[in-house]
């Protein structure tokens, strides 16, 4: 672990973003983490996304449970909210947070055994419920806090770093999410940033439940040979449908495309996913679609990554529950104490 | 694979980084200086406390550290890499002064005197070129004979600079050591014939004369109120030597470098209270380093600029004053800088004195021009650019007199490099094969995320050196102005130092492309990318390479076929990179890089 503060010089030329901030200003304490982990690089492409979004660091709220993963919201943002809760149960937390202050950003950080062995339950009916959300694994597929254990993401067939074989059947966070109702899907790799970072910012501006899946090599337990989550495994079976831009407001195509290369769509709120396709006939609008390719391309030993499925018309927990517009803490008394004759007009409705 | 393979233009070549030119280019303080000083290295030592360490790796390579860490030009500073990532540069020189005054004796550590080798050198001058050389060549048994007009050693040292910015125990110490070693000193003795030195039978004859002429202002009036007008750097020297110790209430200084600056400030102290300092260009394109500048300012003299000398006025033989014609900078059709009047009436400012430090120059009465030295079209001797050798083969020149007007710690450079030449020359080797650098190569690595040098950077700014009380410094000329850092500052602004001669070494075949550190590089120094051509190269990094003075660090070998490729512009040295390396493929390793002196190690042909 590094002892020293990570110095506060930074390159003469460092842009600043809308709000007059560098990148730097996005950056949180430096990590714990082993040299070379993955989700350190997941950290540094959330504080990329999150300076070129101009995101007013006091507007998002980072949750996460427990884990190694769960450790990385100390490493970025700072000055952000932030809660580190009870292991698997973030999805709850943000679900309560979310519901009493409908205006923030939420950011969900969660692993594999935090989403997928204890949280499952929680991952599965925060995703159905809707709430407007990016949620994050940072997928490693091993317990690197216990050592090394297969973790429920491991590929059947996989092996661990001392050789043994794992006989049971990894789960597929991306099919369940999109077969849950996730409004927003995709996947990708710690070590591709320039795939990465749009997908993050995509997910950040999405109004709806958006969840990546992202593939995060654990350098101390699973980046050997036989491991399906390693640096060279990933990049060898890497097949990305599409690149993504995200688009805020309507700025102009400067880049040339092929004719049917590019893709638009724009979702509820006026923003625009901008997708190169390097798939032909992938459609990210079509869910069913969706679900079956990742199946197909998963047989072949593949790893789909890229924006996989995007409804640009989604709606959230709040629209389906008809919630209050404005935050519940920011409603005052006469809101919250209507008084005897609100109650009684209720009763009556009741009888 | 992730579609690293289209963009592949023509392969940049990998870089060589055992050449030692790669890491000396990184070490800028090291590269800028002309005697190419170790710095990082005995800045870290002043921090450590080990001042005496760090007073001979100074002693060693510019042999004055304690007259250099008051009066060098210091081109280390401009050139430091903290000038470039915050405000300010290291106070490098100033540190070399802590290092000097808090040393303690050092004399067990000086060489001694090799019995002798039966040959013998001249040194004309006892300037800091003649002393270098003779500093350089009397341990290694060489009999030096010095010869110099004065009758201390010192040369220009001694003459021209100021007390109160450089104390005279100060120059007898160092002179000292030098003249402990053994040379022959031959003082009051001016050498007015070469052709007759020549016949005396010296092996090699070293020309370290100096620039001992200042210039003159033949202007009108100047004949007339001669009494009043003085030559900048003789003043200078007859202050220093007690010839003189008044001026009048009244002086104006003529010209913009640092003796005009030691002039004003010198005048200040003789009773000068109204004293300015007049220069013909713009108060930017002066000579005088900055600091001088300031501290003329501090001392309340005002620096007028734009003003071109047109008389000397007078009546009954007495300076009263001087006329100027305002002039304004132009760009001439091949945009060139010109100076042009402004049609404005002439300005007059009144006085009592006038010091004119319009510039030096070298001059070699005492050269016969038949004696088969060549002399170029502004009859100057012609003497090589690095072996510092005459077209005479066994005379050398150095410092000033070589090419004209510099500074000691040039004067220091030429000195090295022309005993080397001396000593390969009396050793029948080819000089102008120059000896390859000393290289030390160490990694920092300690354990896990420990390293033998401090890698936590100081977010300090560069600290002032305390002054004396400005009154008292104004009624004594020999009262030293500058207090010097004591050893809490010293330290602090050691500090600051970012170790640039602890490099980061790449070894591409264990690299696994995990991007922790280029994730963790505070200046966004490293990329991995497709190959490509250099120029095109820099305009794609993670923070582009605009100082096309820097180099860029391409590694090749990885297992994607991308290249790391490394910006060293505004690297901190922190280590961050090699701490997040998993692999080890990133390791910090000092390159200590020492240039090689006279002796054994020049003559290894």
């Amino acid at each position: 672990m590094t002892y020293i503060v990570k110095p506060k010089l930074h390159h003469p030329s460092l842009p600043k973003n809308d709000l007059g901030f560098t990148r730097r200003d996005y950056e949180g304490r430096i990590s714990t983490l082993c040299a070379g982990c993955g989700h350190d690089s997941i950290s540094a492409a959330i504080i990329q996304a999150c300076w070129e979004l101009s995101i007013q660091p006091h507007r998002l709220a980072k949750i996460s449970g427990i884990g190694c993963s769960s450790k990385t919201p100390d490493y970025f943002l700072s000055q952000s909210h932030g809660f580190n809760s009870v292991h698997g149960r973030m999805p709850s937390v943000l679900t309560g947070a979310n519901l009493a202050n409908r205006d923030l950003i939420y950011l969900g950080v969660s692993g594999d055994g935090d989403s997928a062995s204890i949280g499952l339950g929680q991952f599965a009916h925060s995703i159905r419920r809707g709430v407007n959300m990016s949620y994050i694994v940072e997928n490693n597929g091993v317990y690197g806090l216990t050592k090394g254990q297969f973790s429920a993401t491991s590929d059947k067939g996989s092996k661990s770093k001392k050789g043994v074989e794992n006989t049971e059947s990894g789960i597929d966070l991306v099919a369940l999410a999109l077969q849950l109702g996730a409004t927003y899907v995709g996947r990708s790799f710690s070590g591709d940033k320039d795939q990465l970072v749009p997908l993050i910012k995509g997910a950040v501006s999405h109004h709806g439940p958006a969840f990546l899946d992202v593939i995060s090599p654990c350098v101390a337990f699973n980046n050997h040979a036989g491991s399906t989550k390693s640096f060279d495994y990933v990049r060898e079976h890497n097949e990305a449908v599409n690149r993504l831009d995200v688009i805020l407001g309507r700025a102009p195509i400067t880049t040339e495309y092929r004719p049917g290369e590019l893709r638009e769509v724009t979702q509820h709120d006026g923003s625009v996913l901008r997708l190169r396709k390097l798939h032909d006939d992938y459609d990210p609008t079509n869910r069913i679609a969706a679900a079956n390719y990742l199946q197909e391309r998963h047989a072949e030993g593949e790893i789909v990554t890229g924006l996989l499925f995007v409804d640009p018309d989604a709606t959230d927990l709040h629209d389906r529950l008809g919630t209050t517009a404005q935050p519940l803490n920011q409603l005052g008394a006469s809101d919250l104490t209507p008084g005897a004759q609100a109650l009684a007009k209720i009763n009556a409705g009741l009888r | 694979m992730v579609g690293h393979a289209s963009r592949r233009g023509r392969a940049l070549q990998a870089t060589d980084i055992s050449r030692p030119e790669y890491f000396l280019k990184v070490v800028d303080c090291q590269l800028a200086c002309p005697a190419h000083t170790p710095v990082p290295e005995y800045i870290r030592l002043i921090a450590d406390g080990r001042y005496t360490d760090a007073y001979m790796i100074n002693w060693k390579s510019n042999v004055f550290p304690g007259i250099l860490g008051r009066t060098c030009d210091r081109p280390c500073e401009p050139a430091c890499r903290r000038g470039r990532v915050e405000e300010e540069p290291v106070a490098i020189c100033r540190l070399k002064r802590v290092a000097a005054d808090n040393k303690s004796d050092i004399s067990a550590r000086l060489p001694k005197a090799a019995p002798k080798n039966g040959k013998k050198i001249a040194c004309i001058g006892a300037g800091p070129a003649s002393l270098t050389v003779a500093r350089d060549l009397a341990p290694l048994g060489y009999e030096v004979h010095v010869y110099d007009a004065d009758k201390k050693a010192g040369g220009m040292i001694r003459s021209q600079i100021p007390r109160f910015r450089l104390p005279e125990e100060v120059i007898d110490e160092e002179v000292g050591y030098i003249t402990a070693l053994g040379p022959v000193m031959h003082l009051e003795r001016r050498i007015d014939s070469l052709k007759s030195l020549l016949k005396e039978g010296y092996d090699a004859i070293f020309v370290g004369t100096g620039a001992p002429r200042g210039r003159d202002l033949d202007l009108p009036g100047r004949k007339e109120a001669a009494a009043n007008i003085h030559i900048g750097i003789d003043w200078l020297s007859n202050v220093s030597f007690e010839h003189t110790n008044k001026i009048g209430r009244r002086v104006i200084v003529l010209g913009g470098g640092n003796t005009a600056m030691d002039c004003c400030r010198t005048a200040r102290r003789l009773g000068g209270e109204d004293v300015k300092v007049i220069v013909r260009s713009g108060f930017e394109e002066m000579k005088a380093s900055p600091w001088e500048k300031e501290d003329a300012i501090g001392e309340d003299i005002p620096i007028l600029n734009y003003l071109v000398p047109k008389a000397f006025i007078h009546e009954g033989g007495r300076l009263t004053g001087m006329t100027f014609e305002k002039v304004k900078a132009e760009k001439d059709a091949k945009g060139r800088r010109q100076l042009v009047p402004t049609g404005e009436p002439d300005q007059h400012f009144e006085c009592d004195d006038v010091l004119v430090a319009v510039g030096q120059e070298n001059a070699f009465p005492w050269i016969e021009r038949d004696i088969g030295m060549a002399f170029d079209k502004w009859d100057m001797p012609v003497v090589h650019q690095e072996t510092m050798q005459s077209t005479i083969p066994n005379v050398f020149f150095g410092g000033d007199a070589a090419f004209g007007p510099k500074n000691i710690i040039w004067a220091v450079a030429h000195g090295h490099s022309a005993a080397v030449s001396i000593d390969m020359f009396l050793n029948d080797q080819d000089i102008a094969v120059r000896p390859p650098p000393g290289v030390t190569v160490i990694s920092q690595k300690m354990g896990i995320h420990e390293w033998s040098y401090d890698n936590d950077i100081a977010n300090d700014r560069r600290y002032k050196v305390p002054h004396r009380d400005k009154a008292q410094s104004l009624k004594d000329v020999k009262a030293e102005v500058e207090l010097g850092f004591d050893q809490g500052l010293g330290f602090k602004e050691a500090q600051r130092c970012l170790n640039c001669d602890v490099q980061t070494v790449f070894t591409a075949k264990v690299c696994i492309e995990c991007d922790a550190c280029v994730d963790i590089c505070p200046m966004d120094c490293i990329t991995f990318t497709d190959d490509g051509e250099e120029a095109e190269l820099r305009t794609r990094l993670k923070a582009p390479a605009l100082n096309l003075g820097q180099d860029l660090y391409v590694a090749d070998g990885l297992p994607t076929g991308r290249v790391m490729v490394k910006d060293e512009d505004v690297c901190l040295h922190c280590g961050l990179c090699a701490e997040r390396c998993p692999t080890g493929a990133w390791d910090m390793q000092k390159y200590l890089i020492d240039i090689t002196q006279a002796g054994p190690k020049c003559r290894t042909r």
